[in-house]
């Protein structure tokens, strides 16, 4: 029994070294600081993966993403803030891309939090989502960005040394798109 | 030596089962305006009823007006009831919202949901509002207080009701039951996979 217990015991100690590091952050990344360390599998649909500049495959972390700006959104389809703020997300995709200048520089991706593939894809879908979103169910990648409340916009600068910096980080719905894209680019010097 | 372990496992246990608790998100729509009641037992019920059962007959009165009555949709439509604990608590607050935007599935198959908590109508009036305009019946089990959650079994110890999920069909048959983790929210592909089968 004491064999069948010390067993047990080793495994949850296990389960626990490996639970520790998704529990991590206790707020969110701040302006100046990096990401947290996460990875996330690349996406099966080819579109996604050519707007990213990922090869088919494995799994990336955000400063792979071929861009100089990554604008991030902790979403989920359970929340009305994020229902209400698609269109206005849609609308600052669509300015990124119909400007030369921009177009290519700047690429938006969204994060489910507690959403599985499923649920992501009724949100994509029903909004017409035009840039990926990732699943993150068990709120790993959630937990990792401090638990924020959704939606949360995260803007990273991405170097061309390979290094990056946050350079917005907020809870809640911008302005418009229109304001929030002059923060960006003023906030990245592009 | 035996009761050592028994409680360092017991503790870890408790550890785990609270660190993967504390994983949920929130709506900014609600902040501030949610009720921590940290977590609960994952279930405090015994069900009444069974799959293959005829689902017991209820009249309550909705939201927006009126009373809707359950055998109103016999030979009509199927029915998925939607049981939520109370307003104003965590993911209850982000579960209707999710159900709001997915009308094409219910609609795909022949259903309508009906979402039911022991709050009275004043409450939900409040708490729904702020999830924008639902689509669905919401409707108050309040008085006699939780009678058509204790018929169905799923009344919990505390006056609240389970976290639970009926699927019901145009015979009013239960087909499906989930009386879910009250910490967690019910995964939607699994209900669409439900209610798919009521076409099979």
């Amino acid at each position: 029994m004491n064999r069948i217990l010390m067993n047990v015991l080793v495994l949850m100690v296990c389960g626990l070294l490996w639970i520790v590091p998704v529990q991590a952050a206790k707020s969110p990344p701040k302006v100046g600081e990096i990401l947290p360390d996460f990875s996330m599998a690349v996406p099966g649909e080819s579109a996604d993966r050519s707007y990213l500049g990922l090869s088919r495959g494995g799994s990336f972390k955000i400063p792979q993403i071929r861009a100089r700006v990554v604008i991030l959104e902790v979403f989920s389809m359970y929340c009305p803030f994020c229902q209400k703020e698609a269109p206005n997300v849609n609308r600052l995709y669509q300015l990124i891309e119909e400007n030369p200048n921009l177009r290519g520089k700047i690429k938006l991706i969204g994060i489910g939090a507690g959403n599985s593939s499923y649920e992501v894809n009724v949100f994509k879908t029903r909004y017409g989502i035009p840039f990926p979103l990732f699943p993150d169910m068990e709120y790993s990648i959630h937990a990792l960005l401090g638990s924020v409340r959704t939606p949360y916009f995260i803007a990273a600068r991405i170097n061309s040394d390979g290094t990056h910096q946050v350079i917005y980080s907020k809870l809640g719905a911008f302005e418009s798109a229109e304001s929030f894209l002059r923060l960006i680019i003023k906030s990245a010097g592009l | 030596m035996k009761k050592v372990w028994g409680g360092v496992l017991i503790v870890l246990i408790l550890t785990v089962f609270v660190w993967g608790a504390e994983a949920q998100t929130l709506s900014e729509a609600f902040k501030g305006k949610i009720y921590d009641v940290g977590i609960l037992k994952a279930t405090d019920s015994r069900l009444k009823v069974k799959a293959g059962s005829h689902a017991p007959d209820f009249t309550l009165p909705a939201v927006s007006g009126g009373k809707v009555k359950l055998s109103q949709y016999r030979g009509k439509k199927n029915v998925v009831i939607s049981f939520v604990p109370a307003a104003w608590t965590p993911v209850c607050s982000d579960q209707w919202p999710g159900y709001n935007i997915t009308k094409d599935i219910f609609d795909r198959h022949d259903a309508v949901l009906l979402g039911i908590t022991v709050d009275n109508i004043p409450t939900l009036f409040a708490w729904t509002g702020e999830m924008g305009e639902l689509w669905f019946p919401v409707l108050s089990d309040f008085w006699p207080h939780g009678k058509t959650a204790s018929r169905y079994g799923v009344l919990r110890s505390d006056g609240t009701s389970e976290r639970a999920l009926f699927v019901i069909d145009k015979k009013g048959i239960i087909r499906y039951i989930d009386v879910h983790d009250i910490n967690k929210r019910p995964s939607l592909e699994v209900l669409v996979r439900e209610l798919d089968k009521l076409g099979e």
